[in-house]
């Protein structure tokens, strides 16, 4: 799960991770009064969305004035900012975080990340702040500090002390990052964090460390035992049709193409999607429905992909434990209600197939059978061109 | 022989009252896995089907001498139920359960390690060894007894693979779901270590899927370590970058760990790649000179 970064900046805060003062705004009065509100004569207006690259889709204001405050928030309030991380549609923004301006000496960058190599957790540190990380680590990998921490033993004062002196921190900044980041490994593991990064870091020219931005990830795993992260979910910043499925316990994410498909596991649903490719297709979604597929589910899946204007659909079930003939009933109750009128090709395999393949063909839809993966995939991209029909 | 898994398990469910768990000991048994025991906090002194429950673990593996469990607890409970039969001297966990968070993994995993315990999983469809025992949630009936291992990161993929083989008339030796999350009890390399080294298996079938490296370190095994041939499958050829595809562990992050790569990486390696899901049988037959 993802959260914005004046959310992660709060997470921060409670494990004592120095961070700007700021105030977070849904209207240019508001940004303007928060402006007040912190002080000073140097503000910075940013839009808050999930996505990294913000200043350089116009995201990110630097006011000198709280008319300017007020200025920038109405034109970043509304905005729909594309970042390289949004792709072209980008993304509405609807608040903004507005933060005290400081005087910076260095930028740097700090990340905490699951190394599943090594099984640990990994610290990259490097001088280069602000710069995206992956262009630092492709062209100068020497640049980027890692330190290996043991999970069961925990961060050590060590690990910090390579950074600092990896990172010339000396003096007054190094003690100071010392509590920065045990705290903020801290917050990392009491948290489940899957992903916590801060580019830039700043040095301000009174020597403090700081978090200029903040971003977290989540162990979706671990929600359970976190109820004040959950209620960290902002479900505008989703893909509605992905919140509507996570309702349906269906595992969703939507996609360019026009072929939908329903699939049941992970690993099939991605190869699903593979052989429709390879076919010459192009798959509008991956959609898992999970170890048990009856009528509700397949209907909420069935709605969900429809929504997306597919011009066929793909149904490709294993039946193992979950049988074919429930998995039919399914598909044609859910076919009946809601009115499906694209072309449907379904193939099953596993359990009670025969059973399966009847409760299809006589259920008077207009389906096209497939026997194997190739056959169901090469139908369904030729159905979707108008080349067959059920 | 096969590996992990033969018909001598004596094997425990944690979770035997659970609806999943229920349902699956009785397939389990259906197959001819001897389930002598399951565990259910409270409820000790019931039975289902005649296998006695016990409250805890070690009460069970005293009077059952259980050499093998398989876990069907919710997820919040599961690092529990793992280290438990763990400190009751089990030597293969199987863990079916989807959803166990990532931290809780890396804090058993040196454990299980270190008293070497063969744990499988989490979020895993288990392991069978045709003929003999299951222990998971697997079709047994789509498995043919034979000689060809069978690993996959995934539940459904693996029975497609494993019933195009059966389809082809090519038996299995013993097939793992090692799951799908980013932090396994299991990998592809401790499976394809004891493949190279059962007699009775003669070729693997290996299935990955995008993120991670674990396709490629397996790569580098297979050249300079084993002489049994190995074909592959690696799901996720049209995933995006930077989203998660249903498992944990399924995510192209930062550039890394994508299908075309590991594809790349595994012919560069000498291993053939199925270039279809549809085609995953055909590729170890032809590989094995029976197509």
């Amino acid at each position: 799960m993802k959260i914005h970064e004046y959310q992660a900046k709060g997470v921060f805060r409670e494990y004592g991770v120095e961070v700007p003062h700021g105030e977070l705004a849904t209207t240019p009065q508001d940004a303007r009064a928060a402006a007040q509100k912190l002080g000073g004569n140097v503000w910075v207006v940013k839009a808050q969305v999930h996505a990294g690259g913000r200043g350089k889709g116009g995201g990110v204001k630097l006011s000198r004035s709280l008319d300017e405050v007020y200025e920038n928030a109405s034109k970043i309030l509304g905005m729909t900012l594309v970042t390289p991380q949004t792709g072209a549609e980008g993304k509405l923004v609807r608040k903004v975080y507005v933060e005290e301006g400081l005087a910076i000496a260095r930028e740097l960058y700090l990340s905490m990340v699951l190394d599943r190599e090594t099984r640990t957790i990994v610290i990259m540190a490097s001088t280069e702040g602000g710069m995206e990380i992956e262009e630092v680590a492709a062209n100068t990998p020497e640049k980027i500090l890692k330190e290996y921490v043991d999970y069961s033993v925990g961060i050590q004062p060590f690990h910090i002390r390579n950074i600092c002196f990896g990172l010339g921190l000396k003096g007054d900044t190094a003690k100071k990052a010392m509590k920065f980041m045990t705290g903020l490994y801290k917050a990392f593991v009491e948290k489940d964090a899957s992903l916590v990064e801060i580019n830039p870091l700043i040095v301000t020219e009174s020597g403090d460390l700081m978090a200029l931005d903040a971003k977290m990830n989540f162990d979706d795993n671990a929600l359970f035992r976190h109820k004040d992260i959950q209620g960290l979910r902002d479900f505008d910043e989703e893909e509605p049709s992905e919140v509507q499925a996570s309702k349906f316990d269906l595992s969703y994410v939507k996609l360019d193409g026009d072929i939908g498909n329903l699939v049941n596991g992970a690993g099939l649903a991605m190869s699903t999607m593979d052989i429709i490719k390879h076919f010459g297709g192009d798959p509008a979604n991956f959609l898992d429905v999970g170890g048990s597929a009856d009528r509700e589910k397949v209907k909420a899946a069935f709605e969900i992909i429809l929504a997306d204007k597919v011009k066929a659909i793909l149904v490709n079930i294993f039946g193992g434990i979950m049988k074919c003939d429930v998995i039919a009933d399914g598909v044609v109750a859910a076919a009946k209600e809601v009115d499906l009128n694209v072309p449907l090709v379904v193939r099953l395999q596993g359990t009670n197939v025969e059973k399966g393949k009847e409760i299809l063909s006589k259920s008077g839809l207009a389906i096209i059978p497939a026997e194997t993966m190739a056959e169901a995939a090469e139908k369904v991209v030729k159905a979707s061109l108008g080349e067959i029909q059920a | 022989m096969s590996i992990f898994l033969d018909k001598n398990a004596r094997v425990l469910v944690q979770g035997i009252t659970g609806s999943a768990g229920s349902f699956h000991t009785r397939q389990m048994v259906a197959y001819g896995t001897n389930v002598v025991g399951g565990v259910t906090p409270n409820k000790g002194g019931t039975d289902l089907d005649g296998i006695p429950v016990f409250n805890t673990v070690r009460d069970a593996v005293q009077k059952t001498e259980a050499t093998a469990t398989a876990i069907f607890v919710p997820p919040p409970f599961c690092k529990d139920a793992i280290l438990e039969a763990v400190d009751a001297g089990i030597k293969l966990v199987v863990c079916i359960t989807e959803g166990v968070p990532v931290l809780d993994m890396l804090a058993i995993k040196p454990l299980v390690d270190r008293l070497g315990v063969r744990l499988v999983g989490p979020n895993c469809p288990g392991v069978i060894t045709p003929g003999q025992a299951k222990i998971g949630i697997m079709p047994g009936h789509i498995h043919l007894p034979g000689h060809v291992g069978v690993i996959s990161r995934s539940g459904t993929l693996t029975y497609e693979a494993v019933d195009q083989l059966t389809k082809l008339g090519i038996g299995q030796s013993t097939c793992i779901g090692i799951g799908g999350d980013p932090i396994q009890g299991t990998n592809f390399i401790d499976c394809l270590s004891a493949f190279q080294d059962d007699p009775e298996t003669t070729s693997v079938v290996m299935m990955g899927e995008i993120g991670g490296q674990a396709e490629e370190q397996a790569a580098d095994f297979i050249k300079n370590q084993m002489d049994k041939p190995v074909i592959a499958f690696i799901a996720g050829q049209t995933a995006p970058p930077g989203r998660r595809m249903g498992h944990a562990g399924a995510i192209i992050a930062g550039g890394k760990g994508t299908a075309k790569e590991k594809i790349e990486c595994l012919k560069d390696h000498g291993i053939d790649v199925a270039p279809t899901p549809a085609e995953i049988g055909i590729t170890l037959a032809k590989r094995i000179g029976k197509a």
